[in-house]
């Protein structure tokens, strides 16, 4: 062994070529296949696409680096199913793109925050969280408030993400700027039309309480509303208990 | 530094910067309606100053020919410099957020200055910032050293070293002002990731053309780690960063995967950016420096081959383990848990071999604290790679796992051996590459040692104990089968640690500074210059392949 390699620090291509092939095999032992197995991703027929309120919420969300304290990924142990709600399923986050599963908890896990707590506790929460929760560490996100949500261009979102696999229809990108003023607008013109491409589960609101403007509060609370809210697959299909590890409590 | 370039390679750096000038501009007027648009301006406006600085000196006189008997290390001076600025910069942004999370009100009214945004600006100072400006300025002076050959051309290596700082800059800057993929450790956008991605190749093609001309038969071991590093890093940021722009004007961009898929990607990226970035590149460091330094040969060739080999096989599987209990197939979670358990073998035989390298050197380790500062690094080297795959055990990972343990392991790597074996081995090089006799205090080496060790001590005690009571906490039942705590007493049970982490960091941010000053004051002390030797003189060939090479 020791002469082989003797003879391969003595060619630098042969050595980058022995890196490469050495270093790929465990990429492609656990990434390819998840491209190619199907019960990878369940089913869920019943999934719906984000609205472009909702989108344009997400991306807030990613802007403002919420990921960093917030996982949406509730794991298969007792305590997480207990305290969050049901274990997530690769399917709810099969239109994220980027996934936002997150890696850290200093707040808690958000993927089942949808409709648990009402606009006016999320706005009042995102101004000031010790307002509501005064043990908070949470930043203020007051500004959000203030700034008007630029949308003028989300039909070319909605088209990027169909590029990349989201089965947006061309109505719905026909349609995508139009539709984020209404969802934040009840009383606009049409705005039951959002109903009809995206499901009468899309929730239709004055978000942030605030009727003079689609902030980017409005579009935040939007997408927080949402969160495991696409699909019912997970409350749905019964949790195989086996799956979730009930490991000795701590205490 | 301009007047060490030929003319020929003046005029190619006129005719790039004026390209880097028209490109930002360019960009700049694609993206007017978006924040791309400022980035734009910004490369404009940084190509236009390049341009003048170059134009400023076209006329100066060619540089000696006598400067091929000599090593070419202005790149490096400049890396050196950068990379303490960063780490400086880095730190600093660190102990605010870590304050923030003391006193979340400690901050302006905008989005500029909140935890989310500022976060990312940490991490990208310290990882590629501190972390990048070192790995590329040693590997450059490092690789002219152990092949005995001069760097192909004086205008590369400078596109490299500033390239890769606009990099930085860009993404920075970017979160600063709300623009990021949010893939963790990756976030810069699409059109910074295709920058870097040209910057990396030109880098990669600067080592395999020096390697070409090396005098040495055999590639030192240090040069495998920096080759391992940046080929490998390649294929992780260029696999991981696919993504469809909005459009060409819009700096936003949606990544090509999603969900589960992206998950896996993102850790397959993640966790190697950590053993190919963090691990790999540093080790080269170290095996370089750490000799040199302690006087002693490395102690087995044997291992070297083993741990290099063991490192780049294993590591890229052990991404999954960061997805364990996840909606990731548990097949991927139960291979991530057990490549990264067998792992443990070959960080130790690296962290092994360059302890048992100091056999003979104990006194000079206790004399001196520039080799103390690698001893020290190697040490933390076998502790946080003992304490990963401990955590990737599923088990343990159900308790550490969102908890600040994770982030007490990440500071254990990044201060302790990361940041360690960079100080260790710029102290080693600074008053090489000034010609100084040596650095202008070691005082103050001893003073950044102590605040360095005692900083990150603390840092991860702390974030130990916070760590494991959130688990603790999360998972805690009372006597009737219900959970014993909400979410905010786990949360308000946090602040005496994240004081001392805040008080830990600031230890750490403080010798940096002392680190920067003792540089700079050794750069302008004349008095402590010595006589250099011209570099590329006939060296006596040393006996075996793999001894550190005799040059500095």
């Amino acid at each position: 062994m020791l002469n082989n390699h003797a003879k391969l620090e003595r060619n630098a291509i042969g050595f980058v070529i022995a890196i490469i092939l050495v270093g790929s095999i465990g990429g492609l032992v656990e990434i390819a296949p998840l491209f190619t197995i199907d019960d990878t991703v369940e089913d869920a027929p019943d999934m719906r696409l984000y609205t472009p309120l909702e989108l344009a919420g997400r991306n807030i969300y990613i802007r403002e680096g919420c990921y960093a304290c917030h996982s949406q990924m509730v794991r298969t142990l007792r305590d997480e199913v207990e305290r969050y709600g049901p274990y997530s399923l690769a399917v709810e986050s099969k239109y994220d793109h980027p996934m936002l599963w997150g890696s850290k908890r200093t707040g808690p896990d958000l993927a089942r925050i949808g409709n648990k707590y009402s606009d006016q506790w999320h706005t009042a929460h995102l101004i000031n969280p010790r307002d509501v929760v005064p043990e908070s560490v949470m930043p203020r996100y007051a500004w959000l408030m203030r700034s008007e949500l630029q949308y003028d261009d989300m039909d070319l979102h909605l088209k990027a993400m169909r590029n990349v696999g989201v089965p947006y229809t061309n109505e719905m990108i026909e349609n995508a700027v139009a539709d984020t003023l209404r969802q934040a607008t009840p009383d606009a013109n049409n705005a039951f039309d959002v109903f009809e491409r995206y499901g009468d589960e899309t929730n239709l609101r004055y978000f942030d309480g605030d009727r003079r403007a689609v902030t980017e509060m409005d579009a935040l609370v939007a997408y927080l509303q949402i969160l495991g809210r696409l699909t019912d697959a997970a409350g749905a299909m019964p949790q195989e208990t086996a799956k979730i590890s009930d490991e000795e409590p701590g205490q | 530094m301009i007047s060490q370039l030929t003319k020929a390679e003046r005029e190619w750096a006129i005719i790039l910067s004026a390209a880097l000038a028209i490109g930002g501009l360019i960009v700049g007027a694609a993206g007017r309606n978006d924040l791309l648009g400022i980035h734009g301006f910004m490369v404009f406006v940084i190509g236009f100053g390049l341009l003048f600085l170059i134009v400023k000196d076209l006329y100066r006189p060619d540089p000696s020919p006598k400067r091929v008997t000599r090593y070419f290390d202005d790149p490096t001076k400049a890396g050196v410099i950068l990379c303490m600025l960063w780490v400086i910069f880095g730190t600093f942004i660190g102990d605010w957020v870590a304050w923030l999370l003391v006193y979340p009100d400690a901050t302006f009214d905008a989005g500029w200055s909140s935890f989310g945004r500022l976060r990312p600006v940490h991490t990208t100072s310290v990882i590629f910032g501190f972390g990048g400006n070192a790995l590329i300025a040693t590997s450059f002076h490092v690789l002219q050293r152990t092949t005995r050959a001069r760097l192909v051309d004086q205008l590369s290596p400078w596109i490299v070293v500033i390239g890769f700082n606009i990099f930085c800059l860009l993404a920075v800057s970017g979160y600063v002002m709300g623009v990021t993929a949010s893939k963790e450790y990756a976030e810069p956008e699409w059109y910074a990731d295709i920058f870097l991605t040209i910057i990396w190749v030109l880098y990669f093609s600067i080592y395999l053309r020096t390697l070409r001309r090396r005098k040495e038969p055999h590639i030192y071991v240090a040069n495998w780690y920096f080759m391992a590093f940046i080929v490998i890093v390649a294929i992780l940021h260029i696999v991981n960063s696919l993504a469809v722009p909005v459009s060409l004007g819009h700096a936003k961009s949606y990544s090509l995967f999603s969900g589960v898929q992206d998950a896996m990607t993102q850790w397959w990226y993640g966790h190697n950016a950590v053993a190919f970035f963090l691990t790999a590149g540093f080790l080269g460091m170290l095996y370089y420096y750490l000799p040199k330094r302690a006087g002693r040969p490395i102690f087995s060739y044997r291992l070297s081959i083993i741990s290099f080999w063991g490192i780049t096989f294993l590591y890229m599987w052990a991404g999954s383990h960061h997805l364990h209990y996840t909606a990731l197939p548990q097949w991927v979670q139960t291979l991530g848990m057990t490549f990264s358990i067998v792992l443990l073998v070959p960080s130790w035989a690296s962290a092994g071999n360059a302890l048992l390298t100091l056999r003979g050197a104990w006194d000079k380790v206790r004399d001196d604290a520039t080799l103390r500062f690698m001893m020290v690094a190697a040490v933390f080297y076998g502790l946080s790679t003992f304490e990963g795959s401990f955590l990737a055990i599923r088990p343990v990972n159900s308790l550490s796992h969102y908890t600040d343990w994770t982030v007490g392991h990440v500071h254990a790597g990044a201060l302790g051996w990361v940041a360690m074996i960079t100080f260790g081995s710029i102290y080693t090089l600074v008053p090489w590459l000034w010609n100084r006799e040596r650095m202008y205090s070691p005082r103050l080496i001893e003073v950044h040692f102590w605040l360095a060790l005692t900083g990150a001590i603390i840092y991860v005690f702390a974030m130990w104990n916070s760590g494991i009571i959130q688990g603790l906490m999360w998972r805690a039942y009372n006597e009737n089968g219900t959970l014993a705590y909400s979410f905010i007493e786990s949360v308000a049970a946090m602040k005496p640690y994240y004081v001392g982490r805040a008080i830990g960091g600031f230890l750490f941010f403080a010798g940096s500074v002392i680190g920067l000053y003792n540089i700079w004051k050794t750069i302008h002390s004349p008095d402590l210059a010595r006589a250099a030797a011209p570099d590329l003189a006939p060296i006596p060939h040393a006996a075996g392949s793999q001894t550190v090479p005799a040059a500095e």
